[in-house]
């Protein structure tokens, strides 16, 4: 725990396209006050996040990251929700071996109406991230962090 | 007769296992022989590290380099080798990834030694002793080289040309290694050889259909069917997140691929990838009218009948991957 009360977390946010997009908008819209610390990044669907995608997000600065997805049965493509939430639930097992607090990684719902959820969620994770501290990872060299290698 | 250029085969901390798969060239070996002067490999031959500091710098055309670094005397080596050769080669996943000696990153260097030599049920050492520094004997003093903090693989150390996959490397890809460097072919520097760019699933014979696994099983629970596809059946078969080039041998002998070539082109991250196809083919079942929760708990529940995950997707690749280890943070 930090008791350094000006550390402000970085967190990148995966926000599905269909739903939780919206549902930030909604939030927008209705001038809903919520902290600026989550940096949104729009993909088409949840499915679409490879957890490479969130290791790279934490070992190049992010000290947590959120993927807010359609409810289940939602989804505009079926079931790339279901999928995040199966790798979601994984990589999180993994993560816990590997040190890291499974609160900096977190997988939520918010549909295109749920601009109050958005705020409440987008608050609890800045104040968890923020309690946990941030996230101090050793350096592991450039040959381990290719974010260009990442093409499929 | 022009003098034949040096070849060096070390190893830093390695099973051994590269050297027994070199040596499984078979007759190629003498064509290795009469291409090269194999002049260091403390596993054959008795030339001492002496010998090779003695070298002018770049004397040594190709050190094939197997094993991870665990200690100062592995670093000590792999600098000493990258100042000697021309050619430096990460031979094998120990020096590639780290292989299973870097499995001891998912743990700190402290909690490592309190385990080997505090801890096990088997140990006898009433007074607590782990083994380090300097210890005195009558016949002189014993130095221990230290421990690494963490498990490297040998690009975190310094500059490495190519890099060749396997534990170990199969014996027929070695050989087109050999031929690549014998013939002025290989391709640009820092390229994975000796392998393919696809995946196991690629060598591998096996029927595949759709992907829906409606349990893990492991491999001392059933004897898998010899035609399927093991992942369908439901054992953690990583060929879908490893790189091909081995023939895929296991899933031949019916056992899964447990990923010793890495992570294909493409991927920088073996592990992460392999969640990543997981997630898509565990099959939990109707969730029509179960709520959040219940659906997360059924997911839950799915994914705790395996153990370690981190310890079976980075088995090979952990000083390697993105995190290379368990990270110390707050501990």
């Amino acid at each position: 725990m930090t008791t350094d009360n000006s550390f402000e977390p970085k967190i990148i946010g995966f926000l599905c396209n269909w739903c939780s997009y919206a549902g930030a908008d909604k939030a927008g819209g209705a001038q809903l006050i919520y902290p600026p610390n989550v940096h949104v990044i729009r993909v088409m669907c949840s499915g679409r996040v490879d957890p490479q995608f969130i290791l790279s997000a934490l070992v190049k600065g992010a000290d947590g990251v959120i993927i807010l997805a359609c409810h289940p049965g939602d989804c505009h493509y079926k079931e790339g929700n279901c999928r995040a939430l199966q790798r979601h639930t994984l990589l999180n097992l993994m993560l816990e071996q590997l040190g890291v607090e499974k609160e900096r990684c977190r997988l939520d719902y918010v549909s295109a109406g749920e601009g109050d959820k958005f705020s409440r969620v987008i608050h609890e994770m800045v104040d968890t991230v923020r309690a946990l501290g941030p996230l101090e990872l050793e350096d592991v060299g450039a040959y381990n962090i290719r974010p260009d290698v990442i093409t499929n | 007769m022009a003098e034949k250029p040096k070849l060096a085969l070390y190893w830093a901390a390695s099973c051994g296992g590269c050297e027994i798969a070199t040596v499984n060239l078979h007759e190629k070996l003498l064509d290795l022989d009469a291409a090269f002067d194999f002049m260091f490999c403390p596993c054959l031959l008795d030339t001492k590290k002496k010998d090779i500091e003695a070298l002018p710098d770049g004397a040594i055309a190709v050190t094939l380099f197997n094993g991870a670094l665990r200690t100062e005397e592995n670093m000590e080596m792999a600098r000493l080798l990258r100042r000697k050769s021309r050619l430096l080669v990460a031979f094998g996943s120990c020096a590639k990834g780290g292989c299973v000696p870097a499995l001891a990153n998912l743990t700190s260097k402290d909690d490592l030694l309190k385990t080997i030599y505090l801890d096990s049920p088997s140990l006898d050492n009433p007074e607590g002793i782990i083994p380090s520094g300097t210890t005195a004997f009558t016949e002189g003093d014993i130095h221990l080289t230290p421990l690494l903090g963490r498990v490297k693989h040998l690009a975190q150390e310094g500059d490495v040309d190519y890099f060749v996959p396997g534990c170990p490397p199969e014996p027929h890809q070695i050989w087109n290694v050999i031929e690549a460097i014998l013939s002025d072919t290989l391709p640009a520097k820092g390229s994975t050889v000796g392998c393919g760019t696809l995946t196991v699933c690629d060598d591998c014979d096996r029927t595949k259909e759709e992907k829906r696994i409606p349990a893990f099983r492991r491999s001392y629970e059933f004897y898998p069917d010899a035609q399927a596809c093991l992942l369908e059946q439901g054992l953690l078969c990583m060929g879908i997140a490893t790189r091909n080039g081995c023939g895929a041998p296991c899933t031949k002998a019916n056992m899964p691929c447990t990923g010793c070539y890495g992570a294909p082109d493409g991927v920088s991250d073996q592990g992460a990838k392999m969640v990543a196809a997981l997630g898509s083919v565990m099959d939990i079942g109707d969730t029509t009218g179960l709520s959040e929760e219940a659906i997360a708990a059924r997911v839950a529940g799915f994914l705790a009948t395996i153990p370690d995950y981190a310890g079976m997707f980075y088995k090979y690749t952990l000083a390697s991957s993105t995190l290379g280890g368990r990270v110390g943070s707050k501990k």
